[in-house]
């Protein structure tokens, strides 16, 4: 940072540089983001900025008249977070200029996740941007940095595999539903079991649009405890096999030691069911669900190996596309510098 | 016949080509692990489909009749039939790989009739007597068979979407097909349309029949009653719930090369073969 002149920069710790104990140090929670931005508005030199502030990282990317105006704002940051700066500078990443773009790109994009390929960053990148437009803080290098990276991110993430296919269990319990029903609006659920694991998956479902959801445990207090979030009805746990023919997809997590349903239970629901075929999603340890009855036809059966190893497939194909993608956001960081640079130094072409 | 320097064939191979492009590109997007564009997909089998289209028309034109007249037209009528259909389908309901399943049948159907220079023997011109209603009929008759074809390619898709579930394996060709349900429904309506179809072709030749019980061969009635029989049994087992999932398409598939095996026992049951036309339908 020593060359003199204008900078664009970015300065910050993420889950790549900093352990969970320091980043919980440094996470803007409550009324820290207010107070960092106070203290960056009245940095003088700092012309614009922006603060993006997730669970795995806090960035503040700016444009500062002089490489020193960093320096002051790094001491304004440890500061506010009452952290030794030798303690930050060993833990911080600090880019600048075409770095910084390609830096932002990458984690707009999903690449720089821990989670590779989530597509929730992208939305608190949108916030970031948005919240410091409001606040008059981005200026002509920013915004369109921020613009064109939204632009690239939806690209790579509608033209690569960076995004496919899900990472978690009960997303990729969600994801084989929609493979055998295609919608779940008119999907039933029973969720057998009010633990935790049973509940997650539950609410997962009802996220994706589940029109009904019905929950049975051998404590029925509890199944009406979690019915209730879900505004679900709730099953004594010795009715559960005459519901069984009425619900498409059946969640099991009970801390039952032996299979609580039976390929004897699953092949009489299917007969009276018809067409629409039965998804088992098997949950528990030891397994809820006689393995036999994925020999029922248009009975499908996972289990929790099955749906971790699914999983896991997933984030394969998402690293191995990575070199990909960061050979694409390569070219896009590349062209949007050389767009962006002159406006660090004043200059506004008009496109 | 030629249009614009091309004969009636050349025509036809021009669709090949096309539904051939069609195959190809759906299976290195398959190869890539690459959602294959819909859009370019159905732009190249819609291209495929005007070239058979013209192909057919310039056939019609110089048999004076619909062109299904010997094996050879047989099969590309079948094959435009299925892809007339897929472009409904196709553009209504969005099912993913069914263009590609569409264009590997076709592709299939036009260039094994293209390649058997032997089932393109001339036929008399005005085979079907000059009579409209017999020539609607036949004409129905294979635009069932053309229904049937998609109702195989569904089928087919379900039988593949089932085994993925079952077997675990999610990735490759098996990402990119559509639900069971949705796959169900569509079937479901294909039978229902096949079966209506063929139930009006035989309603309208049973009535040429009846006013001249000799002018059909045995055989020909025999067969064509089992095959809209057994299609007419399969829906409604299937309306009543007693055929489903993968009993149902098994059974569909079954049905198809059945009805697409009887085509030859059925044109070879026609009138004995009279002298050529003089104009000409040579293989290029």
């Amino acid at each position: 940072m020593s060359a003199p002149g204008p900078i664009l920069f970015l300065l910050g710790a993420t889950h790549h540089t900093a352990p969970l104990e320091l980043r919980e140090k440094l996470a803007l929670a409550g009324d820290k983001l207010e107070a960092l931005r106070r203290e960056l508005r009245a940095l003088p030199d700092l012309r614009e900025f922006t603060v993006l502030n997730t669970c795995n990282r806090v960035e503040i990317y700016g444009v500062a008249a002089q490489p020193e105006v960093v320096a002051r704002l790094q001491s304004a940051f440890c500061a506010l977070h009452q952290m030794d700066p030798a303690l930050f500078e060993r833990i911080r990443l600090l880019l600048r200029d075409g770095q910084a773009v390609q830096h932002l790109l990458e984690v707009a994009a999903g690449v720089d996740s821990q989670m590779v390929g989530e597509a929730e960053i992208l939305g608190q990148v949108k916030d970031a941007y948005v919240a410091a437009q409001a606040q008059g803080t981005t200026g002509p290098v920013l915004n369109r940095m921020f613009q064109k990276t939204f632009q690239a991110a939806k690209h790579v993430r509608t033209h690569t595999a960076i995004g496919e296919g899900q990472i978690s269990v009960a997303s990729v319990a969600v994801d084989l539903a929609l493979k055998i029903f295609g919608q779940l609006e008119r999907c039933r659920v029973l969720v057998l079991g009010a633990g935790e694991i049973g509940g997650k998956t539950a609410r997962a479902f009802k996220s994706r649009g589940v029109g009904q959801i019905s929950v049975s445990s051998r404590r029925f207090e509890q199944a009406e405890e979690l019915a209730r979030e879900f505004g679900a009805r709730a099953i004594p746990f010795d009715q559960m096999g005459e519901a069984l023919p009425e619900v498409d997809i059946a969640v099991c997590s009970t801390a039952a030691p032996e299979a609580v349903v039976t390929h004897g239970m699953a092949a009489a629901a299917m007969r009276r069911r018809a067409i629409r075929p039965l998804f088992f999603i098997d949950l528990a340890m030891p397994r809820n669900i006689d393995p036999g009855v994925a020999t029922l036809s248009n009975v499908f059966l996972y289990n929790l190996d099955d749906l971790a190893r699914i999983a896991d497939e997933n984030l394969a194909l998402r690293q191995a596309e990575t070199l990909r993608v960061r050979a694409l956001l390569t070219e896009k960081a590349d062209a949007l510098w050389r767009q962006v640079a002159p406006r660090i130094n004043g200059d506004f072409p008009e496109s | 016949m030629i249009f614009l320097g091309f004969t009636d064939r050349a025509w036809m191979w021009l669709a090949a080509i096309c539904y051939l492009a069609g195959l190809v590109l759906g299976t290195v997007a398959l190869l890539r692990d690459r959602r294959q564009s819909r859009l370019a997909m159905y732009a190249i089998v819609a291209l495929g489909f005007v070239f058979q289209t013209l192909g057919l028309y310039l056939r019609g034109r110089a048999s004076h009749s619909c062109p299904i007249g010997n094996t050879f037209e047989i099969f590309q009528f079948t094959a435009w039939s299925a892809i007339s259909l897929f472009l409904v389908v196709g553009a209504t309901f969005r099912l993913s790989l069914l263009g590609y399943f569409t264009s590997c049948l076709s592709a299939v159907l036009t260039l094994v009739s293209l390649a058997t220079v032997s089932w393109d023997a001339p036929h008399r011109a005005g085979l079907f007597g000059g009579n409209a209603w017999i020539e609607f009929h036949a004409a129905l008759a294979l635009f069932s068979y053309g229904v049937f074809a998609l109702l195989a390619l569904t089928s087919s898709m379900y039988l593949l979407q089932t085994y993925s579930l079952k077997s675990k394996h999610l990735h490759g060709l098996f990402s990119f097909l559509p639900s069971i349900l949705e796959l169900d429904l569509i079937s479901v309506r294909l039978l229902v349309v096949g079966v209506v179809l063929m139930t009006w072709s035989l309603g309208v030749g049973s009535v040429h029949w009846l006013e001249d019980l000799a002018s059909v061969d045995l055989a020909k009635l025999l067969i064509t009653s089992a095959v809209w029989l057994a299609y007419a049994v399969v829906l409604f087992l299937r309306l009543r719930s007693r055929l489903v999932s993968q009993r149902l398409a098994w059974t569909c598939l079954v049905l198809f090369a059945a009805a697409l095996l009887s085509l030859g026992p059925i044109n070879a049951s026609r009138h004995p073969m009279k002298p050529a036309a003089p104009h000409s339908m040579a293989p290029i």
